[in-house]
């Protein structure tokens, strides 16, 4: 006896194959979108427009401006010779900071315990103005203590080292967090597409007057985007470690491991849309409604779940794609060990196995479901 | 229930289906017979799709009994569904896969052995004269074409009992005669027809007929004993006469 499953598995791959259009984007947009965000949107800030108005003009405040043209992450854009010119500055979007060395500078340099410059920022884009405010802030700690040559001591020093990723890449750390998205997006939608779209054409009525069993059809198509979404994270991850240099540092079995339960659990999540929707319309934005935003906003993937307000915190505890993040930027950032994030992999395993479990429940062969 | 004979391929006593306060199928007795091609004949909308989804198991009655093949349609549908065929009213094979593909794919999920399915296909395409488009996109055929697969991928498993919705809406009248032919022929092999329509000609072709109006059945007998007992030269006449009066 031929397992009936196995027919739904043979017409599900056919599908795909007969489908190249779905297929190319299914590989193609991943890509891009990596593309993208390695290249184009990157949270690192480089060459931040800066003007400086010195109103000391001396020797140690020209120490200070060339000290601050040599470093890549400054540009000076404009050199301003009033206060006046600092409005008109900003309108025109000639600089998004301005550096104000007051009159006094050198003088209060070498003899008072402490000395101040003004930093006015644009904050028209509060999260540029953020970072470069830092950069400035410790670009300064740093050469006031070369230019006072020791009169200044700092009493408390802090020296900065950062682990797992030293030069502070974006990339590094966003093409975990993509991967996440990406596997979510491709798995749900694929899947919750695939048996509304049965259901509109009406091809499903004709299986359920079949003996078939709610699980066979389930699993039979299933199956098919298992592998599909496998590829498909394969060749990010490689286009991503390649072409970006994203590290993998640690076991890259392990990585492998972890996504494939991750992708067992979107799966479970497009085919638990599915089974709840009835047209592909439907389907499809209740999967973008349901894996997308929450995979972008509430996974920890931007924006830290920690600075979130308590009950976003509490939803954030059925994201799935928090959980591969986790894993994901742990073994690839961090060359972290199983037993590290071996509790993420039980959630998921739980997620997963629940939805498809109340989805085959649910999965009526009859058209009152 | 009064008989679980073997000689009725379907019994059905004051089978209702209401979908909320709208009543689709009111209180409808009858039975068919092994062999026999039933005929149901009614305007859109008359109930007849309702009770073929009823009979297959795709949904649930109201109230009232049913058997088919022997089996409970309340308890039995997962039973009833193995010796059961159905084409729908709506052309329902998959576009993108083959004429062979359709018919290795609904003899499959009818769990049928690899060999026996082979076989089977074999037979079928012979049947229905399908050997020249095996290979074809099923996208590309004829509306015609399309019936005979779909009847083809019905039949793929020999069930007892063939439930044919409207199958011949949208079909040149060549290939609906090539259709009927089909379907004698399954009759003459002993498979029972349970058949809804409303073209006339066709009603002609049926052993029996039920005539069904807003989800009663107003008459029942063969075309013969019809046509004679309204005093009518043909079916179709038959029928404006009876759904006339109760329209008014």
């Amino acid at each position: 006896m031929k397992p009936r499953i196995v027919a739904v598995l043979q017409k599900e791959f056919i599908h795909i194959w007969r489908d190249p259009y779905s297929l190319l984007i299914v590989f193609l947009f991943p890509m891009m979108m990596i593309l993208l965000y390695g290249y184009a949107i990157t949270f690192d800030i480089k060459y931040i427009p800066l003007a400086i108005l010195d109103q000391d003009r001396s020797p140690a405040s020209q120490q200070l401006v060339e000290k601050l043209t040599s470093s890549n992450y400054f540009r000076i854009t404009a050199r301003l010779q009033d206060r006046r010119a600092i409005e008109p500055g900003f309108l025109h979007r000639r600089m998004s900071a301005v550096l104000v060395i007051p009159p006094d500078f050198d003088r209060r340099l070498t003899s008072r315990p402490e000395t101040s410059v003004q930093l006015i920022m644009d904050g028209a884009n509060a999260n540029t103005a953020m970072i470069a405010m830092n950069y400035l802030k410790s670009f300064l700690t740093r050469t006031t203590l070369e230019l006072n040559q020791g009169l200044l001591a700092t009493p408390l020093e802090i020296e900065p080292r950062i682990w797992y990723n030293p030069d502070l890449k974006s990339t590094h750390f966003v093409v975990p967090g993509l991967i996440a998205i990406l596997m979510m997006m491709i798995c749900a939608m694929l899947t919750s597409l695939t048996i509304s779209r049965e259901r509109e054409t009406g091809t499903l009525e004709q299986i359920f007057v079949s003996p078939i069993r709610p699980v066979e059809i389930i699993i039979g198509k299933v199956a098919p985007y298992i592998l599909l979404a496998f590829l498909d994270a394969m060749a990010i991850l490689g286009f991503s470690h390649w072409v970006f240099g994203v590290p993998i540092r640690g076991s890259l079995a392990l990585l492998v491991f972890f996504m494939l339960i991750y992708i067992y659990a979107s799966l479970s999540l497009g085919v638990f849309i599915s089974s709840r929707t009835r047209t592909q319309q439907a389907a499809l934005f209740a999967a973008m409604l349901g894996t997308l935003l929450p995979s972008v906003l509430l996974s920890g993937f931007v924006f830290p779940i920690a600075s979130m307000p308590r009950v976003l915190q509490w939803v954030t505890y059925i994201v799935p794609a928090k959980y591969f993040l986790i894993q994901a930027r742990g073994v690839m950032l961090k060359g972290v060990g199983f037993d590290y994030l071996y509790l993420p992999t039980v959630f998921l395993l739980i997620f997963g196995t629940l939805l498809l479990a109340v989805s085959v429940k649910r999965f009526k062969t009859n058209l009152e479901g | 229930m009064k008989s679980m004979d073997n000689a009725y391929s379907v019994e059905v006593n004051d089978l209702t289906k209401k979908f909320g306060r709208f009543v689709a199928v009111d209180h409808i007795s009858f039975y068919v017979q092994d062999g026999e091609i039933f005929g149901f004949l009614g305007a859109n909308g008359a109930g007849k799709t309702t009770t073929i989804r009823m009979l297959c198991g795709l949904i649930r009655p109201t109230s009232g009994q049913g058997r088919v093949e022997g089996l409970d349609i309340f308890t039995q549908t997962e039973a009833i569904k193995q010796d059961i065929g159905y084409m729908s009213q709506k052309f329902s094979l998959y576009d993108d896969l083959t004429v062979e593909e359709n018919l290795v794919f609904y003899g499959g999920i009818y769990g049928m052995p690899s060999s026996e399915l082979s076989l089977a296909c074999e037979a079928v395409i012979q049947r229905m004269d399908l050997v020249s488009q095996v290979k074809k996109l099923t996208r590309s055929l004829p509306a015609g074409w399309k019936q005979r697969l779909a009847l083809s991928c019905a039949i793929l498993h020999q069930p007892k009992i063939l439930f044919l919705d409207e199958p011949t809406g949208g079909v040149d009248p060549i290939s609906r005669r090539a259709f009927w032919d089909a379907i004698h022929q399954l009759a003459e092999g002993g498979t029972t027809i349970f058949v809804t329509t409303h073209y006339m000609d066709e009603a002609e072709y049926c052993n029996r007929l039920s005539i069904m109006h807003e989800g009663r059945i107003i008459a029942l007998g063969s075309p013969m004993e019809l046509k004679d007992r309204y005093q009518q030269p043909t079916v179709e006449q038959v029928f404006i006469d009876l759904v006339k009066p109760a329209k008014a």
